[in-house]
C-alpha cells in the first residue's frame, strides 16, 4: 500500500471515528481535564471559580466526614469482596456441569445482574422491613429478635453486603465461567487416567488454570467497589440513623457538589479516589506475578 | 464527500440555531419549582392575567421538581443563563443574595404592596430587598379528637404547654399497644423551632461569629424532643418500619401529629374527626413560618419587566385568589378578603389557626452553608435518638460544626 492511499484510509477512519471521539471529548475527556482544573479552585456555581491551589486536598485531610466514608468504603470492600469471590465461583462450578435444565438455572442466575438498583432496593427494602420483611419474620418463626436492619448503621452496612453479593453474585460466576470453559478439557482427560481424585483435579487444574481470571474478578471487584453507590444512595430508610451516617465516598462526592455546592471540593475527593484505586491496581499487578498462572507463558 | 457532510452539519446548527435569535417583545424567563406538575394550570392563568396588564412582555415558564431544581438553577448561573425571574425557598435565598446572584429591587416593588412585614423583611439582604416573598406555610398540631375522647382528656388549646401534650400522649398511649400519644420528629426543622418555644435556645449568636447550639438551654430543648421517644409516646423510626407519620396518622393509631399545613389536603377525607391547634409553648409560643420567594437574577437584561412580573405574582390579586382556590400555598398577603374561602373550608374547623400561627413566627437559621449545617446537625440528632450521645455531646460536637461552617 502506498503512503498516499495510507493517508487516504486514514481519512476515512478518521470519519468513522469521529461521532465516537466527539462524545467522548464532550462527555468524558473534557469533563475529567475540567474536573482535574476544579480541583484546585473553590467553585459554588454561583460565583467565578477561585484558585486555591492545595486548598482543597488540605482540608480533605481533616475532613471527619470524607474519612467516615473511606471507612465505610473499605468496610464494604472487606465484607463483600471475599464473600463474592468465593460465592461466584462456587457458583460457577456449580453452573459448569453438564445437566438438564442448567441454562434455565445460568440464566436465571444471572437475573439479579440485569435488574436495575432501583428496583432491587425496592425488593430488598421490603425484605429487611423489621416488622413486616421476611428476614425477621423468618427469624421470629426461630424466636430470634430480628434487628433494624436498614435503620441502624452497622445492621445497613450487612444487609447492604448481603444485597450486593445478592446482585452481583451472576456476574462474577459468568466470569469465573469464562474461565472454566476455556480450560482444555485434555487436562482433565490426562488427569482422570492418571487417577487424580476430584478434589486433586480442583486443587492442582481447575484453581491454577483460573488465577487469570481469579486477578480479573479482583481487579474489577475493587474499582468497581471503591465507587460503590447505588446501594448507598438508595438502601438506608429515609431520615434514620443509616441515612443520616452511612455514607461512602462518591456519596460524600455527590453530596459535596449537588448539595453543598462544592464543585472544587467534590472535584478533588474525586481525583483522591482515582489515586487510590490506581495505586491499588497497580500493587495488584505487581503482586500478580506472585500467583496468576497464564497458560501462554509456559 | 468529507467537506459536503461537514457543510451539512454546519447548515444543520444554523437551522437549529435560528429560533434562538427571533425575538421582538420582551420575554421574562421564570423558572420554579412549586407549579409542576400540579399548578401548571393556575400559574398560566396567572400569566395570562400578567400579560394582559403589562402588553409586550411573555413569560416563559420553566419548571423542574424541586430535587432538581437547584442544581438547574446553578448550573443556568453558572452557565451565565439564569432565568429571569425564579423561585427560591428561604433557606436558599441568603447563598443566592450572598454570592450576587440577586438583582436588588428595592426600587422596583411598589411599597403599598400589602405583604406580610415579617415576610418581607425575610427576604431582605444588608438591607435590600433582593426578594419577594411569594407564598408561606407553617407548622400546626394536628390531633386525632377521636382518640381524645376515647382517652377522655381535653382537647389542645391555644394556650397548651409541652407538658399537656405529654400528659394527654400518655393517656392516648395507655389506649393500646399500637396506639401512639404523639410524633413531632427529632430533626433540624423542629429542633430551631422548639429552640424558639424554649426563647432562651438559638444556633447562633446575634452577629452570626459563633455557634450557641450547645447551650444549657439547647440541651434542654433537645432533651424535652428526645424525651417524647424515651418515654415510649413517639414510635422511633424503626418502630414505624418505613410507615411515614402522616401514614400512622391516617390510619387513626396516633393522637397528635406535629407537621405542616400542607397535609389538609391529603388528612381531608380521614375517617375520624381531626382538627388543629397551635402547637404548645415550652416557655413560649413559636411556629414555623417557611416562605417560599421569587427573585429577579443580577444578569437579567429585563429588570424592570422581570421585577413587574415577581410583583404581580407575589402579590397581586389575581396571583392571591388563584393560589387560594387552587389551594396552592398560600400568598404572604396581609388581605384578610384573600382568605375567607380558604377558612371556610373543612376540615379542620379550626383552619384560623394558620393564622393564629403567623403571630409568632420563626424562621430557620440561615447561613451560606446551610445544607451541610442541616445535614450535620440531623447526623448528630440520630445519634442522640440513637442513645449513642447524650443531647450535651451532641450540641458540643453540632457547635463546633457549625462554627466551622460559618468562619
Amino acid at each position: 500500500m502506498s503512503w498516499n492511499s495510507g493517508i487516504h484510509k486514514w481519512k476515512w477512519v478518521a470519519l468513522f471515528l469521529l461521532p465516537g471521539l466527539f462524545g467522548l471529548s464532550l462527555f468524558v475527556l473534557y469533563p475529567i481535564l475540567s474536573s482535574f482544573w476544579l480541583a484546585f479552585q473553590d467553585w459554588n456555581l454561583l460565583r467565578p471559580p477561585e484558585f486555591i491551589g492545595l486548598g482543597n486536598f488540605q482540608e480533605l485531610m481533616g475532613d471527619r466526614d470524607f474519612w467516615r466514608a473511606l471507612g465505610y468504603t473499605l468496610t464494604f470492600i472487606l465484607m463483600y469482596v471475599p464473600v463474592v469471590f468465593v460465592l461466584g465461583l462456587a457458583l460457577a462450578l456449580f453452573l459448569n456441569q453438564k445437566a438438564r435444565g442448567m441454562l434455565i438455572v445460568r440464566a436465571s442466575s444471572f437475573l439479579p445482574v440485569v435488574a436495575s438498583w432501583v428496583v432491587v432496593s425496592l425488593i430488598w427494602k421490603w425484605i429487611f422491613n423489621p416488622q413486616y420483611g421476611l428476614i425477621n419474620y423468618g427469624l421470629g418463626v426461630l424466636g430470634i429478635q430480628g434487628p433494624a436492619w436498614l435503620f441502624e448503621p452497622q445492621t445497613a452496612v450487612y444487609a447492604m453486603v448481603i444485597t450486593s453479593v445478592w446482585k452481583d453474585v451472576g456476574y462474577i460466576a459468568l466470569l469465573y465461567l469464562g474461565g472454566l470453559q476455556n480450560i482444555s478439557e485434555s487436562y482433565y482427560e490426562a488427569a482422570r487416567i492418571d487417577g487424580a481424585t476430584r478434589w486433586r483435579v480442583m486443587r492442582h487444574i481447575t484453581l491454577p488454570l483460573l488465577t487469570p481470571t481469579m486477578f480479573f474478578v479482583t481487579i474489577t471487584l475493587l474499582i468497581n467497589y471503591f465507587q460503590m453507590f447505588e446501594q448507598v444512595w438508595l438502601m438506608p430508610m429515609r431520615d434514620s440513623a443509616a441515612d443520616r451516617q452511612v455514607e461512602v465516598i462518591v456519596t460524600e462526592v455527590v453530596k459535596n457538589a449537588f448539595s453543598y455546592s462544592r464543585m472544587g471540593y467534590a472535584s478533588a475527593m474525586s481525583w483522591v479516589l482515582f489515586v487510590l484505586i490506581f495505586a491499588i491496581t497497580i500493587v495488584q499487578l505487581r503482586l500478580q506475578k506472585r500467583w496468576v498462572y497464564y497458560e501462554s507463558a509456559e | 464527500m468529507l467537506r459536503r457532510l461537514l457543510f451539512a452539519v454546519g447548515c444543520a446548527s444554523l437551522v437549529l440555531a435560528a429560533p434562538a435569535l427571533a425575538q421582538d417583545s420582551t420575554t421574562v424567563r421564570y423558572f420554579t419549582f412549586s407549579a409542576a406538575p400540579d399548578y401548571l394550570e393556575e400559574l398560566d392563568t396567572i400569566v395570562t392575567a400578567f400579560e394582559e396588564a403589562n402588553p409586550g412582555v411573555n413569560v416563559e415558564v420553566e419548571t423542574a421538581p424541586f430535587a432538581d431544581y437547584f442544581t438547574l438553577l446553578q448550573a443556568g448561573v453558572a452557565s451565565g443563563d439564569a432565568p429571569d425571574v425564579f423561585e427560591l425557598n428561604y433557606e436558599s435565598f441568603v447563598t443566592y443574595a450572598a454570592n450576587g446572584a440577586l438583582l436588588d429591587i428595592s426600587d422596583l416593588v411598589s411599597a403599598d404592596a400589602p405583604f406580610y412585614p415579617r415576610a418581607l423583611e425575610a427576604f431582605q439582604y444588608e438591607g435590600a430587598q433582593m426578594a419577594l416573598p411569594a407564598t408561606f406555610s407553617t407548622v400546626l398540631m394536628f390531633y386525632n379528637a377521636d382518640l381524645f375522647d376515647q382517652a377522655e382528656v381535653a382537647y389542645p388549646t391555644a394556650d397548651w404547654t409541652w407538658e399537656d401534650a405529654i400528659a394527654a400522649a400518655q393517656a392516648i398511649r395507655a389506649l393500646g399497644d399500637d396506639t401512639w400519644g404523639l410524633f413531632s420528629p427529632t430533626q433540624f426543622w423542629e429542633f430551631y423551632k422548639k429552640a424558639a418555644q424554649n426563647g432562651e435556645c438559638s444556633f447562633f449568636n446575634a452577629d452570626m461569629t459563633e455557634s450557641t447550639i450547645n447551650s444549657p438551654a439547647c440541651v434542654s430543648t433537645l432533651e424535652t424532643m428526645v424525651g417524647f421517644m424515651n418515654d415510649d409516646l413517639m414510635p422511633t423510626a424503626s418502630e414505624l418500619s418505613g410507615v411515614s407519620d402522616s401514614e400512622l396518622f391516617l390510619s387513626g393509631k396516633l393522637g397528635m401529629l406535629v407537621t405542616g399545613i400542607w397535609m389538609f389536603g391529603a388528612f381531608a377525607d380521614a375517617p375520624f374527626a381531626w382538627d388543629v391547634e397551635v402547637e404548645p409553648a415550652i416557655n413560649q409560643n413559636a411556629n414555623h413560618f417557611f416562605a417560599n420567594g421569587v427573585a429577579v437574577s443580577s444578569s437579567t437584561a429585563n429588570g424592570e419587566a422581570a421585577a413587574a412580573w415577581a410583583t404581580f405574582l407575589a402579590s397581586s390579586e389575581t396571583a392571591a385568589n388563584v393560589r387560594v382556590e387552587a389551594g396552592w400555598e398560600l400568598p404572604a398577603l396581609n388581605e384578610p378578603a384573600y382568605f375567607e374561602a380558604y377558612l371556610e373550608q373543612t376540615p379542620p374547623e379550626n383552619r384560623e389557626a394558620v393564622f393564629a400561627a403567623l403571630e409568632n413566627p420563626v424562621t430557620p437559621p440561615v447561613i451560606e452553608r446551610q445544607n451541610e449545617m442541616q445535614d450535620a446537625v440531623n447526623a448528630l440528632l440520630t445519634q442522640v435518638v440513637d442513645g449513642e450521645l447524650t443531647a450535651q455531646e451532641a450540641l458540643d460536637q453540632a457547635k463546633a460544626e457549625l462554627d466551622a461552617l460559618i468562619n
